[in-house]
């Protein structure tokens, strides 16, 4: 087989990944992953070398932990046959080539533009002329929602055609968010400006994205993280997912009226946050985690403060969640709604929660494991019926788990590594990919570089760029005024899929 | 019934009774102070991500600022991040702190519209657009209305529309595909209507500044009412420049 295997965080030479013609590479990842469920795209992207695209696909294997990764050279004038017919999963891989370098897909059912960067190839499509789907009926309608919402949230158009009350389709219409970032890390030299980069990718996903970048950053400039540094890192992630997953329950319950939960709930995120600001002086961790840096060390003084702070935590969230979760009014509410089948979630290549919730076991912490996760014995929580109540079930469990692995964690603060790590120049002509698993699900971040060792290419795929077709397709057949806690449950990253 | 009763009663109380007064918790980095202290300023300079710190007299510009404490890390003796959480001012000069001078950053009350106090003055009601902001400042701003900091005790308070909105709050760099919604958002408000930025981003374009995806000609055309900074803005320096900028009479 034409490909390379490596582990998540390995730095490899470009010139060590294989390279095929475009038949082989597609006949190789089309026998790679279908029938396969223990694999799976994490990223598939190409890049500019001269008037050719070079195209990078990566494929996780969660049993082996390998991610096999191999490459190709097209050329835009030649139409390439698409996957997506057969791996409906690589669809929004492929828009994104398509809608970046104007390649053709054979095939490919709907090419439409991902994000309308400011860099792709047909610059006459714009954000304002998108021509959305349309059903010619008289009993039909449609209701546009967006790109402003009504409450404080990202922007991002949805397009709804019903039935009555009830949904027959939804479209989501995203980019509005597009910033660029993926350039903005090859023009912006300082490590710095690029670590302040990934931080802003996502704002709930601080530690998420900056970890990735950390590992990734590291790996290219061939220096391992000390265990204090991962430490903190494993600690910051844990806490993070508790911080978002309780502001999601408070949402949820905002979106069914239940006053008492929204309010608990909401004030519950408070003394994580506070605690995260304690620790490094912000409350959504902005400034924590540095590449090769322990920049605020976790000291077992933190520790006993933290310990306090769960053990207040601990009580009020449980006396909440066992009231909401014996509430029929709130059940009724939860239960059945959105459905996602395992079949769909499967196809469409979902990750993270949304992957969970319908018994799918993808979770990196266990599966490409990183940072101290190894010793966490880490076991993902799985939900079967890919509802609301599904989705709600695991932000609970996992909230628990979170919980017990941060005390376990900070029972033994590893000491401060003497050992001052010097970042070198990253080595020329590598690649690296990292997977990390942030509270919304798979991150990964990929990052190229030249001749001489500067950044070239990078690549970057948030848990929520596949996910939030599962938002579509859990709607229908839904009443369109259940949409609100369909959304609320998943709660995806408008930014993170932008950049 | 009784059930939920205990449930409020073994919360207890969660507001905090004096937003204006409250000390944050931790390490917190708010308005910074710097010394007269001489260091390697160049060094110094270079450190910055946003470029926000310049020489001859040392400053920082808060706008720019991303609050992520390197400068301070690197030489203590000369920058602190002090907890004082009221950074927010309607003047973008009052945003820069000047090496030896440690003044508090308030809003010139002689630069805000007369109306402003008169008819928004008690009761303000607002419309969040996100333009390229990264959920870091919406969360904040969401925070800044739960029980704890408790906003809508001010009479400030989120609309879901423009229609009944007496302002706009502006959050991320504004995206060239967000640059018409913000626009018809604002023309959709009716007068008198005020600007707020909230965070880095919005108010100076942070890192963002110069990226090609960017469209910030929406703020070259209105004045803007009150700069908050922050990466992200924190909820009690949003409501103490929202009741600055409103409740101040001369």
């Amino acid at each position: 087989m034409n490909f390379i295997s490596i582990k998540n965080s390995q730095t490899i030479l470009l010139s060590d990944i294989p390279e095929s013609n475009y038949e082989s590479f597609y006949d190789m990842n089309l026998e790679l992953v279908l029938g396969h469920i223990e694999r799976h795209c994490v990223n598939y992207f190409g890049y500019k070398t001269g008037n050719n695209i070079k195209l990078i696909c990566c494929i996780a294997d969660d049993f082996t932990h390998d991610i096999l990764v191999s490459t190709c050279l097209v050329n835009k004038a030649h139409a390439l046959e698409s996957f997506t017919p057969k791996l409906l999963c690589f669809e929004k891989f492929e828009r994104e080539i398509h809608e970046n370098f104007g390649i053709l897909f054979l095939n490919h059912p709907w090419l439409k533009p991902v994000r309308y960067a400011f860099n792709r190839d047909d610059k006459s499509q714009t954000i304002a002329n998108y021509p959305f789907f349309s059903i010619d009926s008289e009993e039909l309608h449609e209701v546009g929602v967006g790109p402003i919402h009504a409450g404080i949230i990202e922007p991002g158009h949805f397009r709804f055609i019903c039935n009555g009350e009830q949904i027959l389709h939804l479209e989501i219409q995203l980019g509005y968010q597009h910033r660029g970032i993926e350039q903005l890390f090859i023009d912006k030299k300082k490590l710095i400006q690029r670590t302040t980069l990934a931080e802003d990718i996502a704002g709930d996903t601080v530690v998420g994205h900056s970890t990735a970048f950390a590992h990734v950053w590291e790996s290219l400039c061939g220096i391992e993280a000390s265990r204090d540094i991962e430490f903190s890192r494993t600690l910051a992630l844990e806490l993070e997912r508790i911080a978002c997953h309780v502001s999601d329950l408070s949402g949820a319950c905002t979106d069914i009226a239940y006053q008492l939960g929204s309010s608990v709930f909401g004030r519950l995120r408070t003394p994580i946050v506070n605690f995260l600001q304690e620790w490094g002086g912000n409350r959504l961790a902005k400034g924590l985690i540095r590449p090769g840096r322990n920049k605020f060390p976790f000291t077992p003084a933190l520790a006993e403060r933290l310990k306090q702070v769960l053990d207040i935590f601990e009580p009020d969230f449980n006396e909440m969640v066992e009231k909401l979760f014996v509430l029929p009014s709130a059940l009724s509410r939860f239960e059945h709604t959105g459905i996602v089948s395992n079949a769909d979630a499967i196809s469409i290549g979902a990750v993270g929660m949304t992957a969970r919730m319908t018994n799918m076991n993808r979770d990196i912490r266990t599966s490409h494991s990183f940072s101290l996760y190894p010793e966490l014995n880490h076991i993902p929580i799985l939900k079967r019926h890919g509802d609301v109540y599904s989705r709600i079930q695991i932000r609970k469990e996992e909230i628990k788990q979170s919980i017990s692995y941060i005390r376990k964690l900070i029972s033994e603060v590893p000491a401060l590594s003497s050992k001052e790590i010097l970042l070198n120049t990253p080595v020329p002509g590598s690649f690296c990919l990292s997977l990390v698993e942030g509270w919304r699900g798979e991150i990964c971040h990929c990052a190229l570089t030249d001749k001489k060792g500067e950044l070239m290419v990078y690549k970057i795929k948030d848990p929520s760029f596949h996910n939030w077709l599962a938002l579509a397709l859990s709607v229908r057949n839904n009443e369109i005024s259940d949409f609100p806690i369909c959304n609320k449950s998943f709660n995806f990253s408008y930014s993170g899929h932008d950049l | 019934m009784l059930e939920n009763l205990k449930i409020v009663f073994h919360q207890g109380k969660q507001f905090i009774p004096n937003v204006k007064t409250a000390i944050v918790p931790g390490i917190f980095r708010g308005r910074p102070v710097i010394s007269l202290e001489k260091v390697n300023e160049d060094e110094m300079i270079a450190l910055c991500p946003t470029d926000a710190i310049s020489a001859n007299p040392v400053r920082i510009d808060l706008g720019k600022c991303t609050f992520c404490g390197e400068c301070a890390m690197r030489f203590p003796e000369k920058i602190v991040f002090t907890k004082d959480y009221k950074i927010s001012s309607n003047v973008p000069d009052r945003l820069i702190v000047r090496e030896g001078i440690d003044k508090v950053i308030e809003v010139d009350p002689d630069k805000v519209r007369k109306e402003i106090h008169k008819i928004l003055g008690r009761s303000l009601k607002l419309r969040q657009i996100s333009a390229g902001g990264d959920n870091s400042c919406e969360i904040e701003l969401n925070s800044a209305n739960n029980v704890q900091f408790d906003m809508s005790r001010f009479g400030i308070d989120f609309v879901a529309s423009p229609r009944h909105a007496d302002g706009i709050v502006i959050t991320g760099p504004i995206t060239k595909n967000m640059a018409q919604a913000v626009q018809i958002c604002y023309d959709a408000t009716p007068e008198p209507k005020i600007i707020v930025l909230v965070g880095t981003d919005a108010i100076s374009g942070g890192l963002f500044a110069d990226s090609p995806a960017i469209d910030r000609s929406f703020l070259e055309k209105y004045p803007v009412d009150l700069y908050i900074p922050g990466n992200p803005a924190h909820p009690l320096t949003i409501v103490n420049g929202l009741l600055d900028l409103t409740r101040k009479l001369k």
